[in-house]
């Protein structure tokens, strides 16, 4: 009988424990996914139905039922609009950091990772006040201007990261032939970071779409985003799984979306962070 | 030329005023409005009939003697305490394993980037299927190996546990990332030299690994700290906090002060107790971690 060599064992338990919990981690978004297309009875049996015909039927009822195509349509303005803003604004703070040192290194990491602290929870009183007293409360763009704040330090701090990998010889030539400071940055600038771009629009797009309590609070029936729409339903008597999965696999679209197309840039955003302090 | 010059030496502050204007106006003044108001008594339906009431430090000595808040102060540190420590061995031992050659790494990486990617409305929804007694899956699997019905998210000694399962299933992927993206970044040289000096696996890991990667381990840990006390998504979808408060962490606490209880200035009280417990353990850890640079 052959034994397989010490190193091949090894090897073999390595790959096998990464495929488990691989499995694990896989497994509930597959449940969700399985449960958004079994029929209503199947959800609730026990043992679990694993062979079963999909049917459209609850995503069928949830866009007919209630405002969900609107609460999509919330969702779709104020992440992409939040990007935007993010995008622009961020990008502009970023070259100011990077091309004008004025400010320390140290001061701009330090603020970075003190915004980045602050709780949604401790945001949502101020804001519900401050948002009333300005008539902002219940729009979308009260919502907008409170997740673009949220955002922007990240942004920031990703795009600060890939304008400092361009030379600057770049820049100092556009100057000499005459290019503004604001050409510059249009011009050249943008164009060169737009991996940078790329990485902080998943990652904005990530916490506008995905926010819940802040929409919570700022929103109401017409201007509510899509996770809030979901908790609404789980409150409802009766919880109706089917159309609940469905809604959430809806909500989990982009993610999948992201992760299948931009692993890359999403691992870069996530370390970001961590590994170039 | 003036002129020009002037606004070349401004053109900085120009780049950032849009910047500045936003935290200004949507962070820095309501965190500032926030803590004004932690000194005022002010209730939900007084807001547009009363100007709020100054009770100077009253909330202070009231809320340090609340036993609800001593509670979610319990279950907040109880709740980061034990993802942190799960999710950082974990995540560093699925690191350590994928490190070398591995096959398919991209495959791996990318299944791991998914659940940091889904909402947490999202996890919270799968999560209480999961959890649910009569049909839930969990409660399926372990009816399997002969384990009796557990009432996972409607017993106080249970409902914690499961929201902490459900925190490392969504947090150990990241933790999992940012460790093998920082083992990377160990110099070959430092362990082919450590090869040729005969050291075994575990010397090279404790005394070469772990000490380069002593600031990104800090940094990770911080990062998770701060998420793990900001998130409050998933317990207010599976269980509001309940049953009674045991999985009521400060968070949700605020939250439900504020817009269940309606008293606006306690819960601001409440938030600043939290950015200061933020504070202390986010500067504890990155001194902690913090390397002596010689």
């Amino acid at each position: 009988m052959k034994v397989l060599p010490k190193g091949d064992v090894a090897n073999i338990s390595r790959y096998v424990t990464l495929i488990v919990v691989s499995i694990i981690v896989l497994f509930p978004i597959y449940v969700m996914i399985a449960t958004s297309y079994k029929a209503r009875v199947q959800t609730f049996s026990m043992p679990p139905v694993w062979l079963f015909t999909p049917t459209l039927k609850h995503y069928e009822a949830v866009i007919v039922k209630g405002h969900f195509v609107r609460y999509l349509l919330n969702s779709i303005v104020v992440a992409t609009s939040t990007v935007f803003i993010s995008i622009i604004v961020g990008g502009f703070a970023a070259y100011g950091l990077v091309r004008f040192a004025f400010l320390g290194k140290r001061v701009v990491s330090t603020a970075t990772l003190l915004l980045r602290m602050v709780p949604p929870a401790v945001m949502i009183i101020p804001l519900y006040i401050l948002w009333t007293k300005l008539g902002i409360m219940n729009t979308r763009t009260g919502l907008i201007l409170a997740y673009v704040a949220l955002s922007l330090s990240f942004t920031i701090w990703i795009l600060r990261s890939f304008m400092m990998e361009i030379p600057v010889e770049i820049e100092e030539s556009a100057l000499i032939d005459g290019c503004s400071e604001l050409d510059i940055f249009f011009r050249i600038i943008l164009p060169l970071i737009k991996p940078g771009i790329a990485v902080a629009s998943i990652f904005v797009f990530r916490i506008a779409w995905n926010e819940f309590i802040i929409s919570l609070i700022l929103t109401n029936r017409y201007t509510r985003t899509l996770p809030v729409a979901i908790s609404m339903c789980m409150t409802e008597l009766g919880v109706q799984w089917g159309e609940i999965t469905a809604i959430a696999v809806i909500v989990a679209l982009p993610a999948f979306i992201f992760t299948f197309f931009s692993a890359r840039s999403i691992i870069r955003g996530l370390t970001a962070g961590a590994v170039k302090g | 030329m003036n002129v020009k010059r002037f606004l070349t030496r401004f053109t900085p502050y120009l780049f950032l005023a849009p910047a500045i204007f936003i935290f200004g106006f949507a962070l820095f003044y309501p965190v500032f409005y926030g803590i004004t108001l932690s000194f005022f008594q002010w209730g939900m339906r007084d807001m547009y009939a009363k100007a709020p009431l100054f009770v100077g430090l009253k909330n202070y000595i009231e809320i340090s003697q609340s036993p609800y808040f001593l509670t979610s102060l319990r279950v907040t540190s109880i709740f980061i305490g034990v993802t942190m420590v799960a999710e950082l061995s974990i995540g560093m031992a699925l690191a350590l394993l994928a490190e070398r050659k591995t096959r398919g790494l991209h495959i791996f990486r990318t299944i791991f980037i998914l659940p940091i990617m889904i909402a947490p409305v999202v996890v919270g929804v799968i999560w209480r299927y999961l959890y649910n007694p009569t049909y839930g899956l969990i409660n399926y699997f372990l009816g399997i190996v002969g384990i009796k019905q557990i009432m996972w998210l409607s017993q106080s000694h249970t409902a914690l546990a499961s929201i902490i399962i459900t925190d490392i299933w969504q947090w150990t992927p990241f933790v999992f990332l940012i460790l093998l993206g920082g083992l990377q970044t160990v110099p070959n040289e430092v362990i082919e030299a450590s090869v040729m000096d005969r050291a075994n696996y575990f010397q090279r890991l404790i005394h070469i690994k772990l000490p380069i990667m002593k600031p990104i381990i800090g940094i990770t840990v911080v990062l998770r700290l701060i998420d793990a006390m900001r998130g409050l998504v998933v317990m207010f979808i599976m269980t509001f906090g309940g049953p009674g408060l045991s999985t009521e962490v400060l968070s949700l606490h605020i939250y439900k002060t504020a817009f269940v209880g309606q008293r606006l200035g306690r819960a601001s009280t409440i938030s600043v107790f939290l950015i200061l417990y933020m504070l202390i353990v986010a500067f504890g850890v990155l001194r902690i971690f913090r390397t002596e640079r010689r």
